[in-house]
């Protein structure tokens, strides 16, 4: 196994409007842990199954939307190579000190083409609840609400996909496991860093720096049944499915939070391999591309976002 | 569940008049228009009922009150500034009718665009 450079996403920074509204939904529905608040307002929250010390991040704000999404890369050497690299190809980074986040170690920030903010990282510590190591249980506190098991990716929408899609593999070593092509060029890009089908998603959109959805892994497709229950239940503002994604395979559920940011959970997924060929749908399949079942997007797939 | 109902009535971005749907206190203006569209009740939208998150984030359901009054929930500012909240203007996922209500459906404002850029329709 030989996996270098940026490992995985690591956390994402969510606006907020109702901060209270949106830990009932993160911490009871999508069945996240709070792993503390922190001075300015900012709830940190985990998924059980994950050691480091949080995933996603809730910001108070008057809109919705999505600040930043950070990837780990292997240690600081790597950091400072990547570093070195977005500088050479023309990005401006910042550097951010360690602890503006609790818990995670110096990070580089940088603003890619499309408007999106993505940071790296290395050093992180970790928290509780987490996955034992030694004669250990398959979990440590009693799975809750919809059981989410990981911060699994997340979609964008923005302009210039073509530079994002360059920027990506040249510079961060990501692999393009799946595209989608119109007529007029790359509609989206389904990008990956290890050997999930995608980390990191892109869909061509004129606004700069718009969210599409944060999604969280469950572990089986009787779990997604058990997420509309729950959406159902809730009275939580559903999008589309259960159903599946031709790209990537996965059985799906969208919806949003109490704030409007569309979140997923789905199980399942082919597995990546670096030497594997690009996967490509054309516009005569985007339906079955998007949503398998239905055969073709919803109203809301191409223009719903925060 | 709130039993007050109130009457909506709902017109296009050209001012004209689309339909009627039934409200009520403690139900979400646009979840109350998306049944109206499910019965088959509103007529003369340029192609379905703009409806998105119905939480306020999106901005799709952008919309001006013309008449009535109408409790809040937060909404996103980046689609509804101060100017354009003292103007009447809503979206109407994040209001409940205190009243009957005359509403007219608005362009979502899009921020940022080059003037090239076309925005894209599949
Ligand atoms: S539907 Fe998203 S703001 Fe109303
Ligand atoms: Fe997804």
């Amino acid at each position: 196994m030989a996996m270098t450079g940026v490992l995985r996403p690591g956390f994402i920074q969510i606006r907020v409007m109702d901060m209270e509204a949106a830990k009932e939904h993160y911490i009871k529905r999508i069945g996240l842990h709070q792993v503390m608040e922190g001075d300015d307002g900012r709830v940190y929250l985990k998924a059980a199954d994950e050691f480091d010390h949080h995933s996603i991040v809730l910001r108070k704000a008057d809109d919705a939307g999505c600040d930043l999404m950070a990837f780990k890369v292997l240690d600081e050497e790597t950091l400072d190579g990547f570093k070195k690299r977005i500088e050479d190809y023309g990005i401006e980074v910042d550097e951010v000190r360690a602890g503006e986040q609790p818990g995670i170690g110096r990070r580089i920030s940088f603003v890619i083409t499309s408007g999106h903010r993505i940071e790296l990282y290395s050093n992180c510590d970790q928290s509780d609840p987490k996955p034992g190591i030694f004669n250990s249980h398959i979990w440590s506190v009693e799975p809750h609400g919809m059981r989410a098991r990981r911060f699994d990716h997340a979609l964008f929408y923005g302009p210039d996909i073509d530079g994002v899609l360059d920027f990506f593999t040249k510079v961060l070593d990501f692999k393009l496991a799946e595209k989608v092509q119109m007529p007029d060029g790359l509609l989206g890009i389904w990008l990956t860093c290890g050997m999930k089908a995608h980390d990191i998603a892109f869909v061509k959109h004129p606004e700069p720096g718009k969210f599409h959805h944060v999604s969280f892994e469950l572990e089986n497709w009787n779990d997604v049944g058990r997420a509309a229950d729950i959406i159902t239940n809730f009275n939580i503002s559903i999008d589309i499915g259960p159903t599946r994604h031709g790209i990537t395979y996965g059985q799906t559920i969208y919806f949003f939070d109490p704030s409007g940011n569309r979140n997923e959970v789905f199980a399942g997924g082919y597995t990546y391999y670096p030497d594997l060929p690009t996967r490509a749908w054309d516009e005569r399949d985007v339906g079955k591309a998007i949503f398998y079942y239905e055969r073709q997007l919803n109203e809301a797939f191409l223009s719903v976002v925060t | 569940m709130s039993e007050q109902r109130f009457n909506i009535d709902v017109e296009n971005i050209n001012a004209e008049f689309c339909g009627s749907s039934t409200g009520y206190a403690d139900e979400r203006v646009l979840v109350s228009l998306e049944r109206a569209q499910g019965f088959g009740k509103l007529k003369n939208l340029p192609k379905r009922l703009p409806v998105g998150c119905r939480r306020g984030g999106c901005g799709i359901c952008r919309a001006r009150i013309l008449e009535g009054n109408y409790k809040r929930d937060p909404m996103s500012r980046e689609y509804v500034t101060l100017e354009d909240e003292k103007e009447g203007l809503v979206l109407l996922c994040a209001i409940y009718p205190l009243s009957d209500l005359k509403v007219r459906l608005e362009p979502k404002c899009v921020k940022n665009v080059e003037a090239n850029s076309q925005s894209l329709e599949i």
